[in-house]
């Protein structure tokens, strides 16, 4: 799946997480930018869930950037669900 | 056996925050809005938001309830693709104003059920916000077998009959009374309208007590801060209840005696009380988790 504009979503509120999508050339991969007031606890679990979903949906070149906010895991992945959908 | 639902709380469905704390506001459901708390640019992420909180939050006993957009909105089915999980409960459907507008949901609603192999169907709830729609509650409330209440729309009805919403709230008696007649004919739950200042609690207070006397299983609230106040009015009071027990033992002791006619501190008790008597305990139980 190729992104073909800039997109964004979610916000900087509290249990939120603003996720910033860019498109990248072929054989770029993915460059992967976290932000979180939690980042020592869960950064890798947010590379992780933001990791599997751009797999599942089948992102293969893509410039992310999270701005977590205390997300919960579910919010995180509809946030990068939104952003993709919005970047296509 | 249905739930209760005296406290029904609106909740942004943009709101990550609000939603993942749904469980722990203590109402009687909660109602994710898709339709007037999320701008018409956040549909999108508001739905899928929502689609992920729904399988991945556990609201416990708590009714799970999503606003959709209306009918006339081009959204509703892009809503419906989304929400449609099983742990969804209910959905409440804006802008009702006729029966036919809630078969066409229902036929939506079971097409996607079919495809998502949903087994137990989705409720709805019915929101009447408009005169037609009024006019139109014992129909409504009979449309389908998925109808589980209609709540009742104040701000956008009294707009509708061209005048304004007040205090004392005499212009939405009649609709208020017409919606209860047509619900409690159809078997389905009656929920009042929000009360819009959330800072006049005793104002909610007032106004609650005149929906309940009205005849109102419950009301729909903007505000955590509004739930508990709702609540006490909505629940029978602890006399209430000893009242409505001694009646259903008067009731048991003149059947043993085979006494036809039964009175409890001289007065004649007959089947509209026996009926109130057991109504009221039955909510005392559910509230207690008895039921």
């Amino acid at each position: 799946m190729k992104l073909i504009k800039s997109s964004q979503a979610g916000s900087l509120e509290s249990n939120d997480v603003l996720v910033l999508v860019k498109p990248e050339n072929d054989n770029t991969g993915i460059k992967l930018e976290i932000d979180s007031i939690v980042i020592n606890q869960f950064g890798d679990r947010i590379k992780e869930i933001v990791e599997q979903k751009l797999a599942a949906m089948k992102i293969e070149n893509a410039y992310i950037k999270i701005k977590d906010k205390g997300a919960l895991d579910c919010t995180i992945e509809a946030r990068i669900e939104a952003a993709i959908k919005r970047a296509q | 056996m249905e739930k209760l639902r005296q406290t029904m709380l609106f909740i942004p469905g943009n709101n990550p925050g609000m939603v993942q704390n749904g469980v722990v506001f203590d109402s009687d459901s909660v109602i994710f809005d898709l339709e007037d708390a999320v701008s018409l640019k956040e549909k999108d992420t508001a739905r899928i938001l929502l689609k992920h909180a729904l399988v991945n939050i556990d609201y416990g006993s708590v009714e799970v309830v999503v606003r959709i957009n209306a009918l006339d909105s081009d959204l509703l089915n892009e809503d419906l693709e989304a929400i449609v999980k099983p742990q969804l409960d209910t959905i409440l459907v804006p802008k009702i104003n006729t029966a036919d507008d809630i078969k066409q949901v229902d036929e939506i609603l079971t097409k996607i059920e079919k495809e998502n192999d949903i087994e137990s169907p989705i409720k709805l709830i019915a929101l009447v916000e408009t005169a037609l729609g009024v006019e139109n509650a014992f129909s409504i409330a009979a449309s389908s077998e998925r109808m589980t209440a209609i709540l009742f729309g104040g701000e956008d009805f009294t707009a509708d009959i061209r005048t304004e919403r007040t205090d004392r709230g005499e212009e939405i008696d009649y609709a208020r009374s017409r919606i209860v007649v047509g619900c409690r004919a159809a078997g389905i739950d009656a929920i009042d309208t929000p009360y819009s200042d959330i800072n006049n609690l005793d104002g909610l207070a007032k106004d609650a007590k005149r929906a309940k006397r009205l005849g109102f299983e419950g009301k729909s609230l903007i505000s955590p801060k509004q739930i508990n106040i709702v609540n006490k009015i909505f629940s029978p009071t602890e006399e209430e209840v000893n009242w409505a027990k001694r009646v259903v033992r008067a009731i048991e002791r003149a059947e043993k005696e085979g006494k036809g006619v039964i009175s409890l501190d001289g007065k004649m008790i007959d089947a509209p009380i026996v009926n109130r008597a057991k109504r009221i305990i039955n909510i005392a139980a559910k509230k207690e988790g008895v039921l």
